[in-house]
């Protein structure tokens, strides 16, 4: 039971992108249509979730002044093998993604977990607790994802979805529509907060009220 | 002479690094809160990614090539250029301290960033010659400083309107970075490589 709240807080409490505001440069950059996106998120679970279970099981041997360096390194042989396998199986995609593919050495989200918690932590609940935030990484991908290719292309995973009497804006899958599209998004997701607050206000409200 | 200015104009405007590329994501909405900050963030990145392109590259053809140990680049980038920082770090402390005042805790917070990382990948891929990788990290840093610092001018701006509720903060800042992107798109195309 332990295990699947540590899996299911990262789905949406503290999902990466959307509540840490980490690792945007990635949700920009590959969130043009939802292959990528997909691509990209899965990746980045395989890298955080096997870099939590070697800082884990090495986290007594490991001195907490040395600590950064040899995440660092951990994280960046873990991507060099991810992209040797991408290269080799899916080069389509391998292309796509580019550049950002490498600068996965670099998301604060996976330094940050193996700091916050695989430091502290026994290797199953690392292991699950990567794989979560590896999850909820993935779902705020596809969403960007999903948003910009349906308004920017009028498709949805490669399928067409709206008609011919479409005209999709072009810009929303350029470099300022993303932009564009997080600002609406984190101001979305203020908004929904906001009123669950006021929701749960009132309800406290009334039941003081009635006693 | 043409062809090093054109790649500086490309690197620095036309592929700008955060507008086009989407690199430095972090630190363009972190640091950009007020001009001076941003200004001096602006020379310790140009000046920086400068120094370690440089390093890399050296590091790339004299170490890594000879031995057929490309694959292992990513590695050995993100620990030198780590490790490169740290001691740039301490070298200021002990002999400038006036300029560790004002710059100390910027060098450090660009040590792993993908802006730092990303010039080197590209030089790489790209393989380009000593001069043309420097000329390359000297434009990416100033288009990233002109950036960083016309986006904090707009966003000190940007206090004294009146924004609706729910964008506040970060969310009127991405939108803010949508319309300079915007007007960064404009120049796209302009030098064909």
């Amino acid at each position: 039971m332990n295990l699947w709240k540590e899996f299911t807080k990262g789905l949406i409490v503290e999902n990466p992108i959307f509540r840490l505001a980490l690792s945007l440069c990635p949700a920009l950059a590959v969130t043009s249509n939802v292959y990528n996106a997909l691509g990209m998120g899965l990746t980045v679970m395989f890298v955080i979730t096997c870099n939590n279970m070697s800082v884990s099981f090495f986290r007594n041997v490991i001195h907490p002044k040395v600590r950064v360096p040899v995440y660092i390194i951990s994280i960046a042989t873990i991507v060099t093998v991810a992209m040797l396998v991408l290269e080799a199986f899916l080069p389509v995609l391998f292309k796509e993604l580019g550049i950002y593919l490498s600068l996965v050495v670099v998301f604060a989200i996976i330094l940050a977990r193996a700091e916050v918690f695989a430091a502290k932590n026994k290797f199953i609940p690392a292991m699950v607790d990567g794989l979560g935030m590896g999850a909820g990484f993935t779902i705020g991908m596809v969403t960007i994802g999903g948003i910009r290719e349906i308004i920017g292309n009028g498709s949805f995973f490669g399928y067409q979805l709206l008609g011919s009497w479409y005209h999709p804006p072009l810009i929303v899958v350029l470099a300022p529509g993303g932009f564009i599209v997080i600002g609406f998004i984190i101001g979305a997701l203020n908004l929904s907060e906001k009123r669950k607050k006021e929701k749960m206000e009132k309800a406290a409200a009334t039941a003081g009220g009635n006693i | 002479m043409t062809e090093y200015f054109l790649l500086f104009l490309s690197a620095a405007i036309v592929n700008n690094f955060v507008l086009s590329r989407y690199l430095g994501l972090c630190i363009f909405f972190g640091v950009s809160k007020n001009f001076h900050a941003s200004s001096s963030m602006g020379l310790a990145i140009i000046s920086i990614i400068t120094m370690s392109s440089m390093l890399t590259w050296v590091i790339e053809y004299f170490i890594l090539q000879p031995l057929g140990l490309y694959f292992l680049r990513m590695i050995v980038f993100v620990v030198v250029i780590a490790v490169f920082v740290q001691l740039l770090e301490m070298v200021i402390k002990k002999f400038m301290p006036t300029l560790y005042n004002i710059w100390g805790i910027y060098l450090l917070l660009v040590a792993t960033n993908c802006v730092i990382l990303g010039v080197p990948i590209i030089n790489s891929e790209e393989h380009f010659n000593f001069i043309k990788s420097t000329v390359n990290a000297l434009g990416s840093g100033t288009g990233f400083a002109i950036a960083l610092i016309l986006f904090a001018s707009l966003r000190e701006k940007l206090q004294f309107s009146d924004v609706p509720k729910s964008l506040e903060g970060l969310g009127i800042a991405f939108i803010l970075a949508g319309m300079l992107a915007l007007a960064f798109q404009g120049f796209s195309g302009m030098i064909p490589l």
